[in-house]
């Protein structure tokens, strides 16, 4: 493969109803760094019914040079096949150098399918990305063994060099206005300049053809979820462990993470018993989250918890037992009886806000 | 019909050994076990059999690994699993994702037509839930991935529901496909006393790179596109700042401070 044929940094953004989704500002972030260190264009590819100006232009304001907006009435909701050819005609005509897409339920399924059609590399959650010194390749970390360990792998002879990365694992780029234009969808690869050389952005659309929307899947319905905030999504998690005894005690844990503005999980025990369904589940067999903070109620920490939650960039514990495991990768701990701990906590959460209130008025 | 289940074996627990060179796993060192997440795929598939007329639906294990790793297949067949093949080669060894879904697909393509293959949605131990995806994308068939029901299988269609984060899709796929599966998919099944007899007595037909229709250049640690560079400890920078309150006023106490250190992170 001539690799010096591949050029410019993408980013897989997702929208969801119409609007852009805020992990797409994260995956900014790293390709703004790395767009930096390559010395070239960082381009923002999302795929989506119909998008306004507006919403794509936020993806310049965060950082972008360009938006290609892949627009077609099939393509309002994630279906692999028709995102797969969309995403693959694109990587075709345009050789990018490097792909990084969030791992999502939609990064995690469409990114492995389109390696494999692209014959490119990929390395799943990533929670770090960096590019070797010389050699330009793109070095992506990432937990490894339950997260015991950290792998950093690179793709030497393939491009695009493809990574899913970790929601939460950075701060989202911050909005900084910039001028666009909007028109359609030019193939670019020969005129890919460094990032923010003209200081304006460029929305281009693209018109996918009846054959890349083919395929053998069918959306017919949706249930949403009755939960307001989703664990994956959550900047914070409240999780609920076995210590919490009995689901009869889980408002408890509920009133401490509407307190915090934070979603309910909880252990495969937890779960297991039936107190919570299996969207809350977090570790091994259930969910991996990266929330700015959890908040462990009555969790002990088994191993296959903590490869769940470890790379919380705040963690607390309560729990009565000294010895938990839990309180070995938390940052706060308290040793005490959970149903003391949660109400005491819950109530100075609401003193500071209502405190805040004054303060500010 | 007949269900292909790719699975893998996998070590029993998180604490395995690397081989620092190469950056590859040493299987040998630990209890191996069939990879947990791979029990809901063995048992969405019994249970899509159960639904059908007897000798309607066959149902086949396959897994690439070592030779040791049918026993994980053993287990399968003792579940409830009709037949299965190992998949085992020098060759194959140090394949990443994209290397090992291209072995999988050639193996499965060699069984002959397949309505369907579940997957299990990751492996406990690789943890990337890319070959299922991947296999798809070999064998150029449509997929849906974290499927946490399967509602119905008739008429060369399921209707399935797909887990994510803000609910269930409910997709209708047209087959041959490919789902992975979620743990609320399916209980997963104990082995049976007669499973095990049949697991004892059967024979696993055993497939090496010469047996399927693969290109060498896309085999094993040489044939796949991604490398392991360096592997490492994460260095500790958590210091848990541990307190334990004997009575109320201390709890408060400790709230009031943790409360204080959250808000001094940005994190309210």
């Amino acid at each position: 493969m001539n690799q010096a044929r591949h050029s410019g940094v993408w980013i897989l953004a997702e929208q969801s109803a119409g609007h852009v989704e805020p992990v797409s500002f994260e995956l900014l972030a790293r390709g703004t760094a790395l767009a930096e260190r390559r010395g070239a264009e960082l381009t923002a590819v999302i795929l989506a019914g119909r998008l306004s100006d507006r919403e794509l232009g936020e993806l310049i304001a965060r950082g972008a040079d360009r938006v290609i907006a892949v627009e077609s009435p099939q393509l309002e909701h994630f279906l692999l096949e028709p995102y797969a050819a969309c995403l693959g005609e694109l990587i075709a005509r345009d050789r990018p150098e490097i792909l990084i897409a969030a791992a999502t339920t939609t990064g995690r399924t469409l990114m492995p399918y389109v390696a494999v059609k692209a014959g490119a590399g990929l390395t799943a959650d990533c929670t770090e990305l960096d590019i070797e010194p010389g050699t330009g390749n793109l070095l992506q970390t990432r937990p490894a063994i339950g997260g015991n360990i950290l792998a950093t792998i690179k793709t030497p002879r393939r491009r695009p060099q493809m990574a899913t990365v970790r929601p939460h694992s950075t701060r989202p780029a911050p909005y900084r206005a910039c001028p666009y234009r909007a028109g359609p969808y030019q193939a670019g690869s020969d005129r890919t300049g460094p990032h923010r050389s003209d200081g304006t952005g460029r929305i281009e659309r693209f018109s996918p053809a009846v054959s890349m929307l083919a395929g053998g899947v069918r959306r017919v319905g949706f249930v949403p979820i009755d939960e307001q905030r989703t664990i994956e999504d959550a900047e914070a998690v409240v999780v609920v462990g076995r210590g919490i005894s009995k689901p009869g005690n889980l408002p408890l844990a509920r009133s401490l993470a509407k307190a915090l503005g934070a979603a309910i999980g909880a252990t495969r025990e937890v779960v297991d018993r039936g107190w919570l369904s299996y969207s809350h589940q977090v570790g091994l067999s259930g969910k991996t989250i990266s929330p700015r903070l959890y908040v462990g109620v009555g969790v002990s920490g088994s191993v296959q918890h903590l490869a769940g939650m470890q790379t919380a960039e705040t963690i607390v514990a309560i729990n009565n037992d000294p010895d938990a495991q839990i309180f070995k990768v938390a940052d706060f701990g308290i040793v005490a009886d959970l149903f003391e701990v949660v109400p005491a906590l819950t109530e100075a959460l609401g003193r500071r806000r209502t405190g805040g209130q004054q303060n500010a008025g | 019909m007949r269900i292909a289940v790719p699975i893998k074996q996998v070590p029993e627990t998180a604490d395995v050994k690397m081989d620092e060179r190469t950056g590859t796993m040493m299987r040998d060192s630990v209890e191996a076990i069939v990879n947990p997440l791979d029990l809901y795929a063995i048992a969405a598939a019994i249970r899509i059999r159960e639904s059908l007329p007897a000798g309607e639906c066959e149902l086949v294990a396959v897994s690439m690994g070592p030779p040791s790793a049918a026993r994980a297949l053993r287990e399968a067949i003792a579940m409830g699993i009709d037949s299965a093949v190992l998949v085992s080669d020098k060759a194959f060894a140090g394949s990443d994702t994209w290397a090992t879904s291209y072995v999988l697909a050639a193996a499965i393509r060699k069984l002959g037509p397949c309505e369907m293959i579940i997957c299990g949605e990751r492996a406990t131990d690789g943890d990337t839930g890319q070959v299922g995806p991947g296999i798809a994308a070999w064998l150029d068939l449509p997929a849906v991935t974290y499927v946490g029901r399967i509602e119905s299988v008739h008429d060369g269609l399921c209707r399935v529901r797909r887990l994510v984060a803000d609910g269930h899709e409910l997709l209708d796929m047209s087959l041959p496909g490919l789902l992975t599966v979620v743990k609320e998919v399916a209980s997963p099944r104990l082995p049976t006393l007669g499973g095990k007899l049949r697991a004892k007595q059967v024979e696993i037909p055993h497939w090496s790179a010469g047996d399927l229709a693969v290109r060498p250049d896309r085999l094993g640690l040489d044939g796949s596109p991604t490398r392991v560079v360096k592997i490492f400890r994460p260095t500790v920078t958590r210091r848990c700042h541990k307190v334990a309150p004997t009575d109320q006023d201390a709890i408060d106490a400790a709230a009031g401070s943790l409360a204080d250190a959250l808000a001094d992170r940005g994190l309210l």
